[in-house]
């Protein structure tokens, strides 16, 4: 296999620990971020168990994005952190601060609320840092050699706040329809009549957004609509089209899990359009895969432990998920 | 120039931070998910109830110290390249994939088996569920191995070259570089500590709870336990401590200078500084107590060995010494103390007396948070003694910050401190509340708790108990 190859599948490995990032810790974020209009009891506490087994295997993907990016595309995580420093700190601040509310608000039923608090404000400021990181990093960061060469604020446009919004609405319409498919009576009925709005919310990001994207830079422009390129990007709208037609309908006939899966597709829909406008860069406009890429000595081990890690991990997390499988009971595992 | 060096200092003492409250989680979770492996493996193999129950109540302690432990884990991920990202390009090559390996052998591992095994008992059976607790042990502890390779790569570097952009790559073969060294002695020191740590912290409960009452089950089984591993772990530790010193004064001299205070050489004996007050502006120890010739006696087995002194590193290159010097009396220190302890339990032991003597018990209580202090300390011995590089002998940490200006880092450092404050002193808080409560038979054992069948099993007797314990506080 030769590095530049090599290079290629690790680009492919980091994406996909970011998809499988986005979709897990997505649905769980969506429920800190719908949890205030839930209602205080068993409603509240359904939600919080139906994903308090899997919050922290799901948010470990972030880790293997991170440290992948580290490890893999050393140059990239050089430059890009410092340069989204403001909201990568805000998020991680976030984390914490939902990440122990799954178990303080256990512990302490007096402060319960406070505890229900933080964990809405730390998934809300997590899932809207990750949406501005997104977006400063589309929107293209300032590099001079091998390091970030722009202020604390150049992660701060109307588009780095148009994505952390559009993020927002996703990972809530995730967590909402999660929770369709995991609980039943009231919270249920009450997240169906979520689901439609939170969908339409979020078709409207994805059209501003796409709208928007081609026009920060030159580049993207060509690669979405240059001719005959075009004839290929223009499958990802239309597949997106379908697929809210679908999730509408599913909702519709009340269906339990199908919108969940449809929400995934419009997840996973964006994604490709996002992977259609940085391929093949790290760090749009800037800097490649290849430039970034560590060496070949460094990639190819650890592709050997992903190789037989990644199938292993998919596996027992899988077994963890069908364990806690079907409805949860209200009052739950905990 | 002035702007830069507060820049970098106040990314030094965000790093610092972060990884001392950090490294306080993981250094009880790798101890704590031992224990319960081994009071499961017992309660599997024996049936008695009360390795059942003291399995229980630890549960719900780790339960949230692994909370804090994942995220303020998931802020030092992150801390490399926001901070250091001049150190993450040059070091991501060698470091990078150890890191790498280490999410993907362990932190998934812990992440997800976490889930059954603090809710799952009930859905997946006993011995299932004993495999459930087995993984989240390992993962612990594969987790310190790849982290402590990581760390101890870069306080002895080897395996590398240095290609035409800058970067440290690969050049020896992993297996050099993974175990460099100083890894070996690092890694069982820092193993060992975790294991004494847990050890303290549970002896202090189990005592506390045998001073209101000698006669409760769960306080004498956890005592009693404990004491055994303070017994057995201390005189094992202080054995490789020793060990891990002769491999620091090897390869990095100058920390091993700091932490005796040995500003001067020594060319026929150097004496052991006991205490005294470091002056590194006169390059001496003010009102040192010291015995002549002892340090050449532990560190090179010869009374009359020469040792050489700071004044043979140049001042650029030194740490500094009084906080190196202060920590690693601290940590030995602790270190003895925690030998006293299990020294005195084997005598009460002896006469039968573990249960009865209120001295001891409450000897341990006051030793409880000794292992979290004495881990602090050696992890700030060995991090400031390498000072000042982040990549020993290579790379200064004034040359590995990130382009970050002062203001940004300030504001995020005083937010960490606010929010690791607020959350992790409830956490805490919460921790200290449920170590107060006496571990009491009440809770059912999970083979005899209700089983629902409709969908997800409902509250796991693992911790069915908690709740109504909740309601009740």
């Amino acid at each position: 296999m030769s590095g530049t190859e090599l290079t290629v599948i690790w680009a492919g490995i980091i994406a996909f620990a970011v998809v499988v990032y986005v979709i897990m810790d997505g649905f769980d974020l969506g429920i800190g971020i719908l949890f205030p209009n839930f209602k205080v009891g068993p409603d509240r506490d359904t939600a919080m168990n139906s994903i308090a087994p899997v919050w922290d295997g799901n948010e470990t993907w972030l880790v293997l994005g991170g440290g992948g990016l580290l490890a893999a595309f050393p140059l990239a995580y050089a430059i890009i952190l410092p340069a989204l420093y403001a909201p990568l700190i805000a998020m991680l601040l976030g984390l914490v601060l939902r990440g122990v509310a799954f178990e303080f608000r256990w512990r302490d039923p007096a402060h319960r609320a406070r505890w229900d608090f933080g964990f809405t404000a730390g998934s809300v400021i997590a899932t809207f840092a990750q949406g501005v990181t997104l977006g400063a990093l589309l929107q293209g960061i300032t590099v001079e050699g091998r390091a970030y060469a722009g202020g604390w604020w150049e992660w701060l446009t109307p588009f780095s706040l148009l994505t952390g919004f559009a993020l927002l609405a996703g990972y809530a319409l995730l967590g909402c329809c999660w929770l369709i498919w995991k609980t039943e009576g009231s919270l249920q009925r009450q997240c169906y009549s979520y689901a439609g709005r939170l969908g339409i919310l979020l078709l409207l990001a994805i059209i501003a957004v796409s709208a928007a994207t081609p026009f920060l830079e030159e580049e993207y422009y060509t690669r979405w609509l240059a001719y005959p390129g075009v004839i290929a990007t223009a499958q990802i709208p239309l597949a997106t089209l379908v697929i809210s037609v679908l999730f509408f309908r599913s909702l519709s006939k009340k269906q339990e899990a199908a919108p969940f899966f449809y929400a995934l597709g419009l997840f996973g829909l964006s994604l490709v359009g996002l992977a259609v406008s940085m391929w093949p860069d790290v760090i749009p406009g800037r800097i490649t895969i290849w430039e970034a890429a560590a060496p070949y000595e460094s990639q190819m081990f650890m592709l050997i432990g992903a190789a037989i890690m990644v199938p292993v991990i998919l596996a027992y997390t899988g077994w963890a998920y069908w364990v806690f499988r079907g409805k949860v009971g209200t009052d739950g595992y905990h | 120039m002035m702007e830069n060096d507060l820049a970098i200092n106040l990314a030094r003492i965000q790093f610092a931070f972060t990884v001392s409250f950090h490294f306080l989680f993981p250094a009880f979770t790798i101890g704590i998910a031992s224990y319960l492996a081994v009071l499961e493996g017992l309660w599997l193999k024996t049936d008695n109830g009360v390795y059942a129950n003291l399995y229980r109540y630890w549960l719900k302690i780790f339960s949230i110290v692994f909370a804090m432990g994942v995220v303020s884990g998931i802020v030092m991920s992150y801390q490399f390249g926001t901070n250091w990202s001049v150190f993450s390009d040059k070091a991501g090559p060698v470091i990078g994939p150890l890191m790498a390996y280490e999410v993907l052998t362990a932190f998934f591992l812990e992440a997800g088996f976490l889930g059954v095994m603090l809710f799952g008992i009930n859905k997946v059976g006993r011995k299932l569920h004993f495999v459930a607790t087995l993984a989240v042990a390992i993962g612990t502890f594969i987790s310190a191995f790849w982290i402590l390779s990581v760390n101890s790569w870069m306080q002895t570097p080897v395996g590398f070259a240095i290609n035409d952009v800058g970067q440290y790559v690969p050049a020896a073969g992993w297996w050099d570089i993974v175990w460099n060294p100083s890894f070996p002695y690092r890694l069982v020191h820092t193993v060992l500590a975790a294991y004494l740590t847990t050890a303290f912290a549970v002896g202090a409960v189990g005592a506390w709870h045998l001073l209101k009452d000698k006669t409760n089950p769960g306080a004498r089984k956890m005592f009693s336990m404990a004491m055994w591993m303070a017994a057995i772990v201390a005189p094992t530790q202080i054995f490789m401590g020793d060990l891990h010193g002769l491999n620091t004064l090897e390869h990095q001299p100058a920390k091993v200078m700091a932490m005796e205070g040995h500003y001067e050489s020594h060319p026929d004996g150097a004496p052991l500084i006991l205490f005294g007050i470091p002056n590194s502006k006169e390059k001496r120890v003010d009102y040192a107590i010291e015995i002549p010739k002892a340090s050449s006696l532990i560190l090179k087995h010869d009374l009359n060995a020469p040792l050489a002194g700071l004044d043979t590193i140049p001042d650029e290159d030194e740490p500094p010494v009084g906080i190196v010097f202060w920590s690693f009396r601290i940590m030995v220190g602790l270190g003895f103390a925690m030998l006293g302890i299990g020294m005195w339990s084997l005598l009460a032991r002896s006469r039968k007396k573990l249960y009865d003597w209120p001295l001891l018990h409450r000897a341990a209580v006051v030793m409880g948070p000794s292992g979290f202090i004495a881990v602090l300390a050696g992890w700030v011995t060995t991090e400031v003694g390498r000072q000042p590089f982040t990549i020993y002998g290579l790379l200064r940490t004034s040359e590995s910050a990130a382009p970050l200006d002062a203001p940004a880092v300030a504001a995020s450092l005083l937010a960490f401190v606010v929010v690791y404050f607020i959350v992790f002193g409830a956490g805490i808080v919460y921790i200290f509340k449920l170590a107060a409560k006496t571990p009491e038979a009440h809770e059912p054992t999970p083979d005899d708790a209700p089983i629902r069948t409709a969908g997800i099993t409902p509250a796991a007797a693992v911790l069915e108990g908690d709740h109504e314990e909740g309601a009740a506080t």
